[in-house]
């Protein structure tokens, strides 16, 4: 077991910390980090709870090394919030009941969160398309399109 | 009973202040900003990690486990077999009287003498850190002698096919049965329903059905794996930080298991991502809890997803035979059904409620129904949405369906002729109360989805029904008035898709408070009375129950409080329906009145704090129905089935936030889709799970779905004082014989195996040339 000294940026703050050179970025950011907001679905990039933007690029974390990100920018869940408001996704996720146990919506936050950021008006396919690598089983898909939908009419307008 | 601004007779139109509206959430923002706190994020000072050594084998006997050099790598703290279990009395019932096998219960969590699937735990490693835990399992070394596996149901159920359990003889349940009770077998038990004489209905019918079908494994397939944290500390007490459906049943079952008193352990459930089922089961808890006594130390253990598909969840494979006999007219006189149920490794397949609920839908004079649960080699099987019901309805729907091809009748009208009302028996002889199954066909006769044309090649329209018949059982709730007139309620349910919201709902339409005046939490199991599992879609109707119970309650204890103050008779008060406390005018002529807020500030001088704690085990949940519409489209170079358009209809009784009554209608047939099309269990004939994880099991995603349209039924069950009925389970049952009618009008092809997987169509479209 070796640890090594991660310097990373984490939601706009420089963090230096203690990981395990076996960690993933996942592992990095829950067990040393203390980020608990990006989940282990599958931990094989099946699922997409784990979703983070690495450097502006949607990754699911527990397929990149922790050892990779050394001086790299890393937005989390816990960074998708203004400090007094909710970004526009999460204000229509919770309008549309767009979540019931919640444990996938992180995941599916920062992936429609990178969507809008590339393509602010997306078709219900475009939008199908970029979230199939999000796996959810209590929804059906159905309100959190419409969120996602909602979302960009909010930020277009 | 009494209600507020209630019309009973209302239908679709509910005359409620809140029910009916769409708040958010409560435990809304958490969930959005990742704050929310799930099983796996449980952190602590001085915290190890667990790792559980599986079986590579379907089926064998441990000879031996040595784990000894495991021990002596750097880093491990502990490492826990079977024979660490302290040796319970292994017979005894359940807390509602029935029989539970506390050794099978024990031997799923960590095998003793046999494995009996692959990926069945047989030791735990706790160490410092995850990766030196994963090292130490490649140390531990058990000498296993392979035994022959059985994973199909009807194999399993030959007299010369592999014994899983010796001695294992049939428990029957039924009389006039010719069942073998002396030979040692797989088939734990045999139950029959009848009622009429069926040899008479079918000698009268003038069309006979007859057809045979089967259906996989099916997981649950929540996101989140099975986690659970465990502190014992010095003084004998347990605190576990989990992952289930079921605190208290959870908590229950691990003082048994570890056989110190159940008030010795404090459970406190974390948020929940997902369960349908299959986070009832205890997996982990007790393991934690012994790995913990032996280190003195907090012990977390996470399921990988290969070992979540391996070793939890999936309901029942099953094979089942229907024959339905009908007149000209389309009144069907005769019903028969053969029902068998892989259990897994240990009894108890849904199999009874797959019984219970095979001709649900429908009033049949003459029906006999024979289930059998069998022990296969696999993981045990747990309760899955609706459990039993996907696989038996499905194949008396998809019968149905070829009836009314028989005799010409349109099915949806086949249906009406024979559709359950109030005052028919249900399977097991009860008298239905008042339900909407006939309002649910007429709702999709009449369904623009229904009447619409389907245009294109290769298209298909299906249509099926549901039955479920719910769930009541036992919840708790506190409810305390704040000095501000906020009320804090404290449940016992854990929150898995919006409880909080439908719970804090129903306490503010009693008590004629706003929605943000009630402050819901789910408390550990220290704080709150016994509250059963968040499953059976019983959290908003007993949970609904008990916050009414405590409205009604609160109010009286509000009037009694204004009564002391004014020092007037308890009938002289008023509680209105807008919370204000009236009395008529004193001598004086002053207006005797308190806002709600103004009576709860005076609270702690006239003698305290008003609360009221209500405990409620409720039978009265009412039967749910649903009928879904679907369109498809077939194509004949892949075999892909593509979902164009899908519909559910379905009565809820009285929906109380209607976004959450769509959303687990979406949800179940989403998962139903899954049990259609693309999802299955692959064993080979080792006994070796071939498809554990989600790339290979393949569960819909955006791109197999399109938008699911409900149309929601309110037909207010009697027995809830808002007209409440379960919801969540209903809506899986119908997909499966509603998209295989649709194949066939698409293809001209019945397929009788689900799923009808694109490796199916094809061949099915190539053999057919």
């Amino acid at each position: 077991m070796a640890r090594f000294v991660l310097k990373t940026n984490i939601n706009g703050e420089e963090r230096e910390f203690l990981a395990d050179e076996r960690d993933s970025l996942l592992d990095a950011l829950r067990e040393r980090a203390g980020l608990m907001g990006a989940k282990e679905g599958c931990n094989n990039g099946n699922c997409g709870a784990c979703a983070v933007v690495l450097d502006g690029r949607l990754v699911n974390s527990c397929c990149v090394m922790a050892a990779e990100v050394d001086n790299s920018e890393i937005t989390t869940i816990e960074g998708l919030a203004e400090p007094d408001s909710l970004h526009p996704l999460q204000e229509t996720f919770l309008e549309n009941a767009a979540l019931q146990c919640g444990i996938c919506t992180p995941g599916f936050l920062m992936s429609a969160k990178a969507l809008l950021d590339s393509n602010p008006n997306p078709t219900e396919h475009e939008i199908r398309w970029w979230l199939a690598g999000n796996l959810c089983r209590c929804t059906g898909y159905d309100k959190i399109i419409r969120a996602v939908q909602d979302a960009a009419e909010r930020i277009n307008s | 009973m009494v209600t507020t601004k209630k019309n009973a007779d209302a239908i679709g139109t509910n005359g409620y202040r809140l029910i009916g509206t769409r708040p958010i959430r409560p435990d809304g923002t958490d969930k959005v900003t990742g704050r929310a706190a799930y099983a796996a994020d449980t952190q602590m000072e001085g915290l190890l990690f667990a790792r559980l050594l599986r079986s590579p084998h379907g089926h064998a006997k441990i000879k031996s486990i040595d784990a000894s050099q495991a021990l002596a790598l750097d880093g491990v703290e502990a490492v826990l077999t079977a024979a660490d279990f302290p040796g319970i009395e292994m017979s005894g019932n359940d807390r509602n009287g029935r029989p539970a096998d506390n050794q099978w219960l024990q031997d799923n969590i960590l095998a003793s003498d046999k494995v009996l699937y692959h990926g069945h735990a047989v030791a735990a490693v706790a160490a410092k850190d995850p990766h030196i835990a994963e090292d130490a399992l490649t140390l531990i070394n058990v000498d296993y002698e392979v035994l022959t596996p059985v994973t199909d149901v009807r194999e399993a159920m030959l007299d010369d096919a592999p014994i899983l359990h010796p001695g294992m003889r049939t428990n029957v349940q039924a009389s006039d049965v010719e069942t073998d009770t002396e030979r040692e077998t797989n088939i734990a038990m045999h139950m029959r329903l009848e009622r009429g004489d069926i040899k008479s209905g079918f000698d009268s019918a003038d069309v006979v059905i007859e057809r045979e079908f089967e259906t996989s494994w099916y997981h649950q397939g929540y996101i989140e794996p099975h986690s659970a944290t465990a502190f014992w500390n010095r003084d004998g007490k347990l605190t576990i930080w989990n992952s289930s459906q079921g605190p208290f049943v959870v908590r229950d079952a691990t003082a048994k298991l570890l056989d110190i008193p159940i008030a010795d352990i404090t459970l406190i459930p974390q948020e929940i991502g997902g369960g349908f089922g299959g986070k009832i089961p205890m997996y982990l808890e007790p393991i934690s809890a012994l790995l913990s006594r032996k280190t003195g130390k907090p012990v977390r253990i996470t399921m990988t997803r290969e070992a979540v598909f391996q070793a939890t969840g999936p309901t029942s494979a099953t094979y089942n035979r229907i024959k339905i006999g009908a007149m000209r007219d389309g009144t069907i006189v005769a019903a028969d059904a053969y029902l068998a149920y892989a259990a897994g490794a240990y009894p108890g397949s849904p199999v009874g409620a797959g019984v219970q609920c095979a001709f649900g839908p429908y009033y049949i004079e003459n029906q006999r129904i024979d289930g059998y649960d069998v022990v296969t080699n696999g993981p045990k099987s747990a309760a899955y949405r609706a459990p039993g019901a996907p696989a038996s309805e499905f194949a008396v729907e998809a019968t149905i369906n070829e009836l009314s091809e028989s005799l010409g009748i349109d099915s949806v009208e086949l249906r009406l002729k024979n559709a359950i009302k109030e005052g028919n028996p249900n399977a097991a002889g009860v008298p239905m109360p008042r339900i909407g199954a006939e309002e649910v066909m007429e709702a999709v006769k009449n369904h623009p989805h229904y009447t619409s044309e389907l245009q294109g090649d290769d298209v298909g329209r299906g249509v099926g029904f549901g039955f479920w018949h719910n769930a009541g059982l036992e919840s708790g709730s506190t409810a305390t008035i704040n000095s501000d007139g906020s009320v804090s309620l404290i449940v016992g349910s854990v929150d898995i898709g919006g409880t909080r919201a439908s719970l804090a709902m129903q306490l503010a339409e009693t008590m004629g408070l706003s929605y943000e005046d009630i402050k819901p939490r789910v408390a550990d199991t220290d704080s709150v009375p016994f509250t059963h599992v968040t499953g059976g879609s019983r959290t908003t109707f007993a949970g609904g129950w008990v916050a009414y119970e405590l409205g009604i309650e609160l109010r009286e204890k509000m009037r009694e409080r204004a009564a002391n103050i004014w020092e007037v008779d308890l009938d002289e008060v008023e509680y209105s329906d807008d919370a204000t406390i009236t009395s008529k005018p004193d001598n004086e002529g002053n207006e005797r009145e308190f806002t709600f807020v103004g009576l709860a500030s005076k609270m702690a001088s006239t003698g305290g704090q008003i609360s009221a704690t209500v405990s409620l085990n409720k039978t009265s949940q009412g039967a749910a129905y649903g009928g879904h519409i679907v369109d498809v489209h077939v194509d004949r170079d892949t075999g892909k089935v593509e979902i164009l358009r899908y519909t559910a209809v379905q009565d809820v009784g009285t929906a109380i936030h209607p976004s959450y009554v769509e959303g687990q209608i979406q949800g179940g047939v989403a998962q139903g889709a899954g049990m259609a099309l693309t999802e299955e269990y692959f064993y080979d004939d080792e006994g070796l799970l071939k498809n554990a994880s989600f790339l290979d099991y393949r569960m819909p995603t955006t791109l197999d779905l399109p938008m699911i349209e409900t149309e929601i039924v309110e037909v207010p069950n009697p027995g809830h004082p808002f007209g409440v009925r379960g919801v969540g389970e209903v809506p899986i049952v119908p997909p499966m014989p509603t998209i295989q009618q649709a194949v066939y009008d698409a293809i001209g092809i019945r397929l009788y195996d689900m799923p009808m997987s694109p490796r199916v169509v094809l061949e099915e479209l190539l053999n057919e040339g």
